[in-house]
């Protein structure tokens, strides 16, 4: 633990700190555009440039310089101001003064520092260069007269994302960022690249030319689009969602955002459900919310009802549909849309037990049928990260293209029961071995199988350091599945047994992968806030809201729990889930004990404890014994990563997306 | 500042280069290349592969040779790096041509030494056998840049013609090397002035003469 001096005041670091964190410790602050606290050091910008005692007579870039004990380091003396305000002039004499044009201002890192630590003029009176633009894809926006190299996009795709495709061409002053002859940048995570650049050479496309920072409203939310609960801060400006970013949340998704999470947000404004409708004659009709009402009540279930949870709903919404159904007299729940029937007696068992952040430090992980990189890709590049570190990964599946290496074993389920040599050793040699099982392998066995090998390996277990260690996860893809589990949104044969109990009435929430065709004899009540299959088969739609226009509780695969604000109001007639299902016991003449959303929370924390208290839930350690064999070959449930929920069908920017990065149909670039 | 710029990827430039392979002597050399490094580490052999990728592509076409799309996607397949980090290099390093250039590629230096002893005149020179600047001669002979210092200020002015200086340059001098290299002929590299061996002193050294014949210390007079 060096002691260092900054400004004068004594402290000490901990080993390995850069003078430039050590200046962050002592309350400095330091310009910085290249220095990333995820990426590689890369030295290239010499904004952070300090004094340090003893060394050369000269400012020295405190990004790349190790805080050595006894060094005395001044961030505010005379030589310091002049070395900041001499990059600065460097760095702005190729920067053009458009920032009145530029979607950058407002929140560049660049205008900021050069008001902060600027010369305010230049003395450079020559032309500045052009940089042709660079095309990189759907989602960038380039204006690359604007870029100043500092190369985090590059180190970002390297490192982070694992897809090398963007790189720095040329030399000194005709040094150019671009990717692959200008290929779009083609993997899950590419926008990320729009939050690290510090100035406006990568912007956000489908965000050009919307609205200045500081007209926005930022709500705290949590993202839907997969299973993940990346944490995210919705900006909007009157009723409409202009886009999301990423929040730091260490434990979850770091700072990194997934393109479908960062980008559907413009489906929310399309194919919306903003008025009631009903089936008349085989026909959906627009309708007045007590006809709808008075239409479902009339049907007078009792207790044949039932409830399917759609994939983006929070716990409220679930929870309020309990309520009614159990009301009612029934217990059939299920979130399970596609038909999985795994176990849901031990909630360990279907949980992502290691956490993210503990998948790093796994030593042997074997992934069983789950395409990482589209089902959860803040995991993808946690995996990368444990493989780094010398983790060995074995999958169970088809071949998909990884950014980790890894070694497939099988694209057959009943692999499980018979590993191969190399693996059974890694994993006998492992001190922290990890599975991951995925969506493709559940509910035909896999679940069960996994978990006995699971027994085998002995992924439940004290670490030499004394830590409890549990190596067993399954990787959900819906937002709502362990929100759900924990509800009880679970049959014991899954939705095979609601649709044989054959409900009069199926409430639908936002369930839009469920195959209707078995629910002919019920009737459908749709209460979600797209026009998609779900509604398409409905007899009665109700509007709801989508998860930026509802406060609520997520719990992530991890089985963290995580509450999400309301950044905007639903659309048109549009009402908040839990609203709509107080109403709908009104209708059918029953109380469900909750008349305002605070009552609604306090019953269901009531029931369900750890959904009141943010952070991990506790689901104990004990795995169930698992057992059966499970064979068949793997085929991954999502087909096409961009047009995963109805939100995101919705979105023209994913659409676009889904043709031309998957399926390779070629866009000519508007002229500008 | 030279402009340099890939050659744009068409569907002519694949035919052309798309099936680029090793002939036999050079992938023997390539292996004995990539052998140089640690295992794990081949990705240190691509600048010696691009140069010989570019050698070889030159004895194809009877030029300097040069590093079409194709053949940097085959020297990174073969290397298992990423492409881009191979375009990179390749862009980087003024010596890989990423442009068709024609069979002498003459690389005049104009910087202040050989400006000093007349490299305005071996420009001119050049200039005169129809040479323009960034441009190849219709011909396919004469690739034409000015370039920055080369590092032979002692013999300046000089010029680079493929793997050779020329140095100590008149435009005579210049004149006869070009002749030579147009019928054919390999001109003696390094000075062109026949009173020179190398970069000796021309004439009686001027500098530190007292130690022609002696060991003699100087630094009492200093």
């Amino acid at each position: 633990m060096p002691k260092v001096k900054v400004d004068g005041v004594e402290i000490e670091v901990p080993a390995g700190a850069t003078v430039l964190q050590a200046a962050e410790l002592a309350g400095k602050e330091i310009p910085r555009f290249c220095y990333h606290e995820r990426l590689s050091i890369a030295g290239n910008c010499r904004m952070c440039l300090v004094e340090v005692k003893p060394g050369p007579p000269k400012p020295q870039a405190s990004c790349a310089l190790p805080a050595a004990d006894g060094q005395e380091i001044r961030t505010d003396s005379e030589m310091v101001k002049k070395a900041r305000e001499g990059v600065m002039e460097f760095l702005l004499i190729n920067h053009p003064l458009d920032c009145p044009i530029c979607d950058q201002g407002g929140e560049c890192d660049l205008q900021d520092q050069s008001v902060a630590y600027g010369r305010g003029g230049s003395r450079y009176h020559e032309n500045k260069r052009a940089v042709t633009e660079k095309y990189m894809g759907p989602l960038i926006k380039t204006q690359m007269t604007r870029c100043i190299h500092c190369t985090r996009c590059v180190r970002f795709s390297e490192e982070i994302a694992g897809v090398d495709e963007i790189g720095a061409l040329y030399r000194g002053e005709s040094m150019q960022i671009t990717t692959y002859l200008e290929h779009a940048a083609k993997h899950e995570m590419s926008a990320n690249v729009i939050d690290l650049c510090p100035v406006g050479a990568l912007t956000s496309r489908p965000y050009a030319f919307e609205a200045r920072p500081w007209e926005l409203k930022k709500t705290l939310g949590i993202d839907v689009s997969d299973a993940t609960g990346s944490n995210i801060r919705i900006d909007a400006r009157g009723r409409e969602v202009l886009r999301v970013l990423p929040r730091n949340n260490d434990d979850v998704n770091e700072e990194w955002l997934s393109d479908k999470a960062r980008f559907q947000v413009d489906g929310l404004v399309k194919r919306r459900l903003d008025k009631p409708y009903l089936r008349r004659d085989g026909k959906l009709a627009p309708a007045s919310w007590n006809e709808a009402f008075a239409a479902v009540a009339t049907l007078n279930p009792g207790a044949s009802i039932a409830a399917v949870a759609g994939d983006m709903v929070d716990c409220e919404t679930m929870f309020a549909a309990k309520a009614l159904v159990g009301t009612l007299g029934s217990t059939l729940l299920e979130g399970r849309q596609t038909g999985m029937d795994y176990d849901t007696s031990s909630l360990a068992g279907v949980n992502f037990n290691t956490t993210f952040a503990g998948i790093e430090t796994a030593d042997v992980i074997l992934i069983v049928g789950s395409n990482v990189r589209w089902e959860a890709p803040v995991v993808n590049v946690r995996l990368r990260k444990a493989v780094k570190r010398g983790a060995k990964v074995f999958l169970v599946g088809p071949e998909w293209e990884t950014t980790f290496g890894g070694e497939f074993l099988s694209e057959d389920l009943s692999v499980l029961g018979s590993l191969p040599q190399q693996v059974t050793e890694a994993f006998g040699a492992a001190k922290r071995p990890a599975m991951i099982v995925g969506g493709a392998a559940l509910g035909r066995g896999g679940l069960e199988a996994a978990l006995s090998l699971a027994g085998q390996f002995n992924l439940v277990r004290n670490l030499e350091d004394g830590s409890a260690w549990n190596g067993f996860n399954v990787l959900h893809m819906a937002a709502s599945r362990m929100g759900g589990l924990m509800l009880g949104y679970a049959q014991k044969g899954g939705i095979a047994d609601i649709a044989a109990a054959k409900p009069k009435v199926l409430l639908s929430l936002g369930a839009d992968e469920v195959d209707y065709t078995r629910f002919a004899d019920s009737m459908i009540v749709y209460i979600g806030h797209h026009g998609d299959k779900g509604a398409h088969a409905a007899d009665v739609i109700l509007p709801a809201s989508a998860y930026t226009e509802k406060a609520g509780t997520y719990v992530n695969t991890e089985g963290r729990v995580q509450f999400s604000d309301k950044a905007v109001f639903a659309p048109g007639d549009a009402r908040e889930d839990w609203t709509i299902l107080r109403a709908l016991a009104d209708a059918f003449g029953v109380s469900v004990g909750f008349d305002s959303f605070d009552q609604l929370r306090a019953a269901m924390v009531a029931q369900v404890p750890a959904l009141g208290v943010e952070g991990l839930a506790d689901y104990g350690t004990a795995l169930p014994s698992g057992g059966l064999s499970a064979s068949g070959a793997i085929a991954y449930p999502i087909k096409d990563f961009y047009m995963t929920n109805p939100i995101a069908r919705a979105s023209a920017t994913m659409q676009r997306c889904s043709a031309e990065l998957l399926h390779g149909e070629e866009f000519a670039e508007a002229a500008e | 500042m030279a402009d340099r710029y890939i050659e744009p990827d068409t569907p002519e430039l694949r035919a052309r280069w798309g099936n680029f392979a090793w002939t036999e002597a050079n992938a023997a050399k390539a292996k004995e290349i990539v052998a140089r490094y640690p295992e794990g580490r081949q990705r240190s052999a691509v600048m010696p592969l691009l140069d010989l990728a570019q050698r070889q592509i030159g004895a194809e076409l009877n030029t300097q040779g040069w590093l079409p799309i194709p053949v940097m996607e085959y020297v990174a397949t073969y290397l298992d790096m990423p492409v881009i980090r191979v375009v990179e290099v390749a862009t980087f390093y003024t010596m890989y041509n990423i442009a068709p250039i024609g069979r002498f590629h003459v690389q005049v230096c104009g910087t202040t030494p050989c400006m000093l002893r007349g490299s305005d005149d071996i420009i001119a020179t050049c200039k005169a056998r129809g040479m323009k600047k960034g441009h190849t001669t219709a011909d396919g002979m004469w690739s034409f840049t000015e370039v920055e210092c080369m590092g032979n200020c002692a013999s300046a002015p000089m010029v680079q013609i493929n793997d050779d200086n020329y140095e100590d340059l008149t435009p005579e001098r210049m004149n006869a090397v070009l002749d030579a290299l147009a019928r054919g002929e390999t001109p003696k590299a390094g000075t062109q002035d026949p009173a020179r061996h190398t970069v000796e002193p021309v004439g009686e050294p001027t500098n530190l003469v007292a130690m022609m014949t002696q060991n003699h210390d100087y630094r009492s007079e200093w």
